[in-house]
């Protein structure tokens, strides 16, 4: 299987009492609460974080896009993307990915992957989202009801691009470009692999199988709230005709490793109780804009079973109050333990939810660089051993990049005076 | 409450429907966010005087299409194409809310579409000193007294209909929230003001006192705007909703203006 090292860049220094006194973590959160001086910290520990990985081995490092958000400070995701490629050798790009809808023109993200895709020597995984309710339709305005229609069309459009042979004229329904040749083009052919980030609704599983792109449900509840979706992903491909390769899928888990699970659960527990606490109090004000479900997805929600589960989730996270650390362990929101416990749950959840993509939160909540690379490196080192063999000898990852040879990259070098 | 006669008008091939009730000359009703999921006394004391007709606009209940409606253009499109196929052309015509705003837009794209005007609560302006509340980010249950001064009436308006399936009709209420989105969102300025000086026509504008959406303070702007005369009726005890909030005094204000 592949483990990857997921970083949502949080704010770490939002207050104490931030959940009683701000309302919002997301589109209205108080702008005084950031202190630049802060972020010029931040970014660059995150990058050192992102990087460490990259040399432990983690197989992709990736990173994601979110506005107005304190717990994500990636409005950009391209920018952070780029500054990897340039530092590390060998890991996978994974952009999880740039917002489509909200790109004017789309042929601007069909530009900056081709030059991430270049940049890194074909590492790139283009990951799609159509973004939260939150990033697309409050802070950047897109109207919920033609958010998809454009979202559709702006993937149509990028996929086009990066393999015309020719400028071309796209005539689009929300989108009109009389001359459309981006350049530079992607270096993987046809183009980067892509990945779709979603939420449980059937039309975009059914979409990912139509396409033969990856699905990866990335959701802060952990393993036991992703079971039901995973298995209706699952039970629909078997529907469609698709085979159960789990690469198809990729699953978002928190972790936390210690030498014992007694450390592990008094190493964690400050920054957990920060996430859940503070980083995910979305006012519901913000949740569901009209038209951003799809009215099948409405359906689907009140009559199936299966999808009522992940609609439950979708609650939870809507209207949150803080839970306590035992409560975030007990539902496994985050599994933590020894390494060789955590090794035995994630054989466990990656088996039973069929994931091949496994992306890990190793940093999250108010965690310290010390602390994630305690995280980072012992997960690395005694945890992934034991996880490696999983699927390879029966399953072909068909959605992994598919960088030059190593000799054929080239290395960052000082120019000579 | 009188059972209305119903008939389906197509709009762009969706279907729409219409109710009719009342005898004599003929006013048209547009209503406004939400629409109509039942008949209401409102339009009951409005048919004791006049044939009352009441399309349903694309999305709203009674009324599918909206999907298909991409921007102003296209909405005023189907506004008129339904007002047209309704018999409603050259009417005295009257809308709450969207259903006013698209009235007044429609108007002013085309002259002799109403004899008289009735607009209640028209949104499409936008005071950033008298601001238009946001009716997509609010808590659930902050909806009712947002857009009624007796959110009472708004709670049993959200009932569902004699005979429609709960399930439906809970898609129906949310088809009806992203149809007035996708022509609202994010509920600033549409333009309007630039073509508020096309609508000749003698206009009424009627504002609840208690409005919590857009202001009565509205009603100067669009009276300002028009080149026809005017009349500002504003209705005290009333909110954005003055349909469920004082249905007779609605009724009458239209009436004594359109006869």
């Amino acid at each position: 299987m592949r483990l990857l090292w997921f970083h949502l860049m949080p704010y770490t220094d939002l207050p104490d009492d931030f959940a009683e006194r701000y309302g919002s973590v997301w589109v209205d959160i108080d702008p005084a609460l950031f202190d630049p001086k802060r972020g010029h910290q931040l970014y660059n520990e995150f990058l050192d974080e992102l990087e460490g990985a990259a040399e432990l081995g983690f197989d992709g490092i990736c990173v994601n896009e979110h506005h107005q958000n304190g717990y994500g400070l990636m409005p950009s995701p391209n920018l952070i993307a780029s500054a990897l490629c340039r530092s590390t050798r060998d890991a996978a790009i994974v952009v999880m990915g740039n917002s489509i809808a909200l790109y004017n023109p789309p042929t601007r993200v069909a530009e900056e992957f081709a030059m991430l895709d270049c940049l890194s020597g074909g590492r790139l995984v283009a990951g799609f989202p159509v973004g939260t309710p939150m990033d697309t339709c409050y802070a950047y305005g897109q109207n919920p009801s033609t958010l998809r229609a454009r979202y559709h069309e702006a993937h149509d459009l990028i996929v086009k691009a990066w393999q015309a042979s020719e400028p071309f004229t796209w005539n689009g329904r929300f989108q009109k470009q009389r001359y459309v040749n981006p350049w530079p083009r992607p270096l993987q052919k046809p183009h980067p692999p892509i990945w779709i980030p979603g939420g449980g609704s059937v039309e975009t599983w059914q979409w990912c199988a139509r396409q033969d792109y990856v699905y990866a449900y990335l959701s802060y509840f952990g393993y036991q709230a992703g079971r039901a979706v995973m298995q209706g992903f699952w039970e629909e491909m078997d529907r469609l005709g698709k085979d159960r390769n789990p690469y198809r899928a990729g699953f978002l888990q928190f972790v936390g490793v210690g030498e014992s699970r007694a450390e592990a659960m008094q190493l964690y527990r400050a920054s957990a109780e920060y996430f859940y606490g503070r980083c995910l109090c979305v006012d519901a004000r913000y949740a569901s804009p009209p038209g951003y479900t799809t009215e099948a997805t409405l359906r689907a929600r009140v009559t199936s079973q299966l999808v009522q589960a992940a609609r439950r989730a979708d609650e939870q996270k809507r209207a949150f109050s803080a839970p306590s650390f035992e409560e975030i362990v007990s539902k496994g929101y985050v599994i933590v333990g020894s390494p060789d416990e955590v090794a035995e749950q994630l054989r466990e959840v990656a088996t039973e939810l069929n994931v091949g993509q496994l992306m890990l939160l190793l940093q999250f909540g108010n965690m310290g660089r010390e602390l994630t690379a305690y995280n980072t490196e012992l997960f690395a080192k005694r945890v992934m051993p034991q996880l490696r063999d999983l699927f390879d000898a029966e399953w072909e990852n068909r959605w992994w990049p598919k960088p030059l040879a190593k000799e054929e990259r080239v290395r960052p070098r000082r120019m000579a005076p | 409450m009188t059972t209305p006669r119903e008939r389906t008008v197509h709009v762009n091939g969706a279907p729409c429907r219409v109710w009719e009730a009342g005898q004599g000359e003929p006013l048209g009703f547009l209503a406004g966010l939400g629409g109509l999921g039942r008949w209401t006394s409102f339009l009951d004391r409005l048919a004791a005087r006049r044939r009352v007709v009441v399309p349903s606009l694309p999305g709203f209940p009674g009324g599918l299409g909206h999907d298909q409606l991409d921007d102003l253009a296209d909405w005023v499109t189907a506004t008129l194409d339904l007002l047209e196929a309704a018999g409603l052309r050259g009417a005295d015509l009257a809308g709450a809310s969207l259903g006013a705003t698209l009235l007044a837009e429609a108007a002013a794209f085309s002259p002799g579409l109403a004899r008289r005007l009735a607009l209640v609560a028209p949104l499409g302006l936008f005071e950033e000193a008298d601001p238009v509340a946001d009716v997509w980010a609010q808590r659930p249950e902050q909806i009712p007294a947002l857009l009624c001064a007796r959110p009472e009436a708004f709670v049993a308006e959200l009932a569902p209909p004699e005979g429609v399936e709960a399930v439906e009709w809970q898609i129906e209420q949310v088809r009806a929230s992203e149809a007035a989105a996708r022509l609202l969102w994010p509920t600033l300025d549409l333009g309007l003001r630039k073509r508020l000086h096309r609508i000749a026509v003698p206009t009424l504008l009627v504002w609840g006192a208690a409005d919590r959406v857009l202001p009565a303070s509205y009603a100067k702007r669009f009276a300002s705007g028009m080149a026809g005369a005017t009349e500002v009726r504003i209705l005290e005890g009333a909110g954005h909703r003055v349909d469920l909030d004082a249905p007779a005094a609605l009724a009458d204000a239209l009436l004594d203006f359109l006869g």
